[in-house]
């Protein structure tokens, strides 16, 4: 039998001060970036815009020419970037994000693309270059997807908070959304450090982040609840410390299996989903953390702060019916 | 083997040749998978549209249309009025109504027209306000109508398998259109562009001006205010558009509009559009015409003066439209004006194209990526477990097997974030099977044997798993409520994962442990 981490005992409640100090300076690091570059680095989806990805057939005009074809036509202060393939070749594609002037109604939201695709027909001929995908987002529609990007992430805290709550005690939900809520600004952080792009499916893999990492916590909650009813005169220290440790492998095994399977997609995934991928390997990583290191101290000073250091009951909930019948 | 094996086996295999038909079809070819897995845009390629339907131009027609009604009912009792003007798009203001008659003024307004509210203010004058729900439904109807034709328009253009629907709530003025594998946007956008608001209003004057100012001059620079200038898609002979003048209201819109044909010109032979309206329409058309016999009037499609026929008499329910069109012209017009009744203008929210050559790359990275992954945990749990490594794969497989059976047989479509669901399905699964391994190690090292080690440990697990599931699903739900089209794929293959992994790590993965244990002695250790 191969085994990794049995019989680990590291008190990883005693070294919480350590564990706080890493979380500030994550987050301030973030917030630092975030408040140097004023704003995060928004899709198109989320800014209003168009962003086009265009593939030249042969010959292929660099940066330079793209550029200049473009402010001939009009839309002048685009962005323009080569993509590459996975395996790091270039074939020619490119990403033009158009920088001109968008009048603010909706109507002319279509308007970018067609100053693009108008310009580079004229200056290099049609039919030499090929749009690969275009992405056309009104003004005021951008504003609408953020707002709701922010709630849809709120209220799945709060549905899990509930949930949580409600089958283990309050303090328990709490800290395990409050673990979460960790990882996501985090992330987010980490996404403005690195001027990584925050758009739709970026949100999405945020979301799902808050899944994962809710699951590695209640894993570690489980087995305190199960501790603490055959335990019950060790204190809440110790009991935490134990069940960190019993659930160790586990945790260090799936999240370092999960994460070879996004890392699988950060590498060979493509350069669309680029950027979903990057989330989601922070995140596994940040997830995996704060579930031992963040979620857990914060239950012990909860019961601190009350006064006893007794361990907080959990057995709010009722166990499964089919799990007693066996 | 025990009868409830047995059993269990039976369900396994059963629910797994299902979910191979519900996705391969029989016998099982890459050829049924392609036909039987909907893809999304962003893999198949295509055009994806968010429209929204200014639906304040709906109620302004509604506004407009009581204002000639109660002008028509006032004149009709002898109720002298001095103005009535729209103010807001859901607001009239008349002045100068006689005092003595008041009552009868609010009498017309609540029997005939009870969705307006009436107040008044000094000397005879009122303030109609248009009822909130009234409007909420006028709103509604307004993108229930804009959707059915559009329909009706992208069916007649022969589009394969477009969708079209409301976007988000009943009460949302956003519509997704969806057409698969279609490359040509100018296409598109034409037919959704030419699907536009249509308004019949009389010219004030005889002709057109060659610019807006020459037009504001003829009237000593300000337009009186139940008049505008609208430009033509005539041009002048510098290539600027000519302007026509035309009143505000006594006109009618597409809503009034029933049929709209390619005729020829009695006189000349000539293509002409000959149209019919509704009853409604044809009264107030009939008094319209009746009244402005000689005079121009303006085929207004989107603010923009298509034509001006002279009109040569009165026009009940039929008209015809002549002018010097080509055939083609005529055409064009006449199915503008069938499939351009649309009760409110239309703008573009979102716009994506995805070209089929990005789909096709895009899906060959996220296969690559899966299988990829798909390997790479394989080789960890046969290394790690051993002989239970086989028993995680097996419910691995399964997993993706039902899940995409269940997506097939929901119809939900699979985009690029639903790989990658797919892939984090993967992660997920295994982490059920690691959970409940890690377990009976624990339970063995404890003194147990093999055989109550496995049962402890799935009865304990398996509490520990409905929570983490459930929680994942809150925050899945979430994203499927949120996102739109690429984003819910991921969110419907995410939620589907969760359950059949649920299925497979508890169900699947217990029964293969029994039969394991089944074939041993008692006391006997598993490789694990």
């Amino acid at each position: 039998m191969i085994e990794l981490f049995n019989g680990i005992k590291v008190d990883w409640i005693g070294k919480r001060q350590l564990f706080f100090a890493i979380s500030i300076v994550l987050l301030v690091i973030g917030m630092i970036s975030l408040i140097q570059k004023g704003k995060f680095q928004y899709g198109v989806d989320f800014r209003g815009g168009t962003t086009m990805r265009v593939h030249f057939n042969d010959p292929v005009p660099n940066v330079d020419k793209i550029r200049q074809a473009l402010e001939k036509g009009g839309a002048t202060h685009s962005q323009i970037q080569e993509l590459r393939d996975p395996a790091g070749n270039f074939q020619g594609n490119f990403q033009i994000e158009y920088g001109g002037e968008t009048s603010a109604s909706d109507a002319a939201t279509t308007q970018g693309r067609k100053i693009v695709t108008a310009a580079l027909d004229a200056e290099f001929g049609a039919g030499k270059s090929e749009v690969l995908s275009s992405e056309s987002v009104g003004p005021s529609v951008g504003g609408d997807l953020r707002r709701q990007a922010v709630m849809a992430t709120l209220y799945a805290l709060g549905g899990i908070l509930v949930y949580i709550a409600l089958r283990f005690e309050w303090i328990y939900g709490a800290a395990a959304v409050f673990a979460v809520f960790h990882d996501t600004l985090v992330t987010l952080g980490i996404f403005s450090l690195f001027n990584k792009e925050i758009n739709l499916t970026v949100i999405a893999a945020l979301l799902t982040l808050v899944g994962y990492s809710v699951n590695d916590t209640i894993v570690v909650f489980d087995r305190v609840r199960e501790n603490l009813k055959i335990r019950r005169r060790d204190d809440l220290e110790s009991i935490l410390n134990d069940s960190i440790n019993q659930t160790l492998s586990r945790t260090i095994l799936t999240s370092g299996l999960t994460f070879l399977t996004v890392l699988a997609l950060f590498l060979f995934g493509g350069e669309i989903i680029n950027n979903f991928a990057f989330a989601m390997v922070i995140g596994i990583v940040v997830g995996t953390y704060s579930s031992i290191a963040v979620a857990s101290p914060l239950v012990l000073i909860y019961s601190k702060v009350r006064g006893q250091g007794k361990p907080v009951p959990t057995v709010a909930a009722k166990l499964p019916r089919t799990a007693k019948a066996r | 083997m025990s009868k409830r094996i047995r059993t269990r086996l039976i369900v396994i295999v059963v629910l797994t040749l299902l979910s191979v038909y519900l996705f391969s079809g029989f016998p099982p070819s890459i050829e049924n998978m392609k036909k039987r897995i909907n893809l999304g845009l962003d893999l198949q390629g295509g055009i994806q549209l968010v429209l929204r339907v200014k639906t304040s131009d709906a109620i302004r027609a509604e506004t407009d249309q009581t204002i000639e009604s109660v002008k028509t009912q006032l004149q009709k009792e002898n109720i002298t009025f001095g103005e009535m003007t729209r103010t807001q798009d859901d607001q009239i203001t008349a002045t100068g109504v006689d005092p003595s008659k008041s009552a009868d003024f609010r009498r017309i307004i609540t029997e005939v027209h009870p969705e307006w509210d009436v107040a008044s203010s000094t000397g005879g004058g009122y303030t109609l306000q248009l009822k909130q729900a009234q409007a909420a439904t006028y709103r509604q109807q307004s993108v229930d109508q804009a959707i059915s034709t559009i329909s009706n328009r992208i069916n007649a253009l022969g589009v394969t398998e477009p969708t079209i629907q409301r976007r988000g709530a009943t009460t949302s003025d956003q519509i997704l259109i969806q057409f698969p594998g279609v490359k040509d946007p100018a296409r598109v956008e034409d037919i959704i562009q030419s699907t536009a608001l249509l308004e019949l209003k009389i010219v004030d004057g005889t002709g057109s001006f060659p610019s807006e100012e020459a037009a504001k001059a003829s009237y000593g620079g300000v337009l009186p205010g139940d008049l505008e200038s609208l430009p033509s898609i005539e041009r002048s002979a510098d290539g600027s558009p000519l302007y026509y003048v035309v009143h505000k209201t006594g006109g009618i819109t597409g809503r009034d509009l029933k049929n709209a044909y390619v005729s020829r010109d009695p006189n000349n032979g000539r293509p002409a559009i000959s149209f019919s309206l509704n009853s409604d329409g044809a009264k107030k058309f009939g008094s319209i015409t009746e009244r402005n016999v000689g005079k121009l009037l303006a085929i207004i499609l989107d603010n923009r003066v298509q034509s001006a026929p002279v009109l040569h008499e009165r026009i009940y329910d039929q008209g015809q439209i002549t002018g010097s069109f080509t055939q083609k012209d005529a055409d064009d017009l006449a199915l503008k004006l069938r499939s351009g009744a649309l009760p409110a203008s239309i703008s573009i929210d979102e716009e994506t194209i995805v070209g089929a050559s990005l789909g096709a790359d895009s899906i060959k990275a996220g296969v690559t990526a899966s299988l990829i992954a798909l390997a790479a945990v394989l080789a960890f749990v046969l290394i790690y477990y051993k002989a239970s490594g086989i028993n995680a794969a097996i419910a691995m497989f399964l997993n993706l097997i039902v899940l995409l059976g269940a997506m097939a047989y929901l119809g939900a479509t699979l985009t690029l974030p639903g790989i990658a669901g797919v892939i984090l399905t993967i992660g997920v699964g295994i982490d059920s099977n690691v959970l409940i391994f890690e377990r009976i190690r624990e339970e063995m090292r404890a003194g147990k044997n093999a055989a109550s080690a496995v049962l402890t440990s799935f009865n304990r697990v398996f509490i520990t798993l409905v929570d983490t599931h459930l929680a994942a699903l809150i925050s899945a739900t979430f994203l499927f409520l949120f996102g739109t089209g690429p984003v819910k794929g991921f969110a419907v293959t995410l939620v589907i994962g969760l359950v059949s992994n649920m299925f497979t790590a508890v169900f699947v993965s217990r029964t293969l442990f029994e039969i394991v244990l089944a074939r041993k002695e008692v006391g006997e250790s598993i490789s694990i």
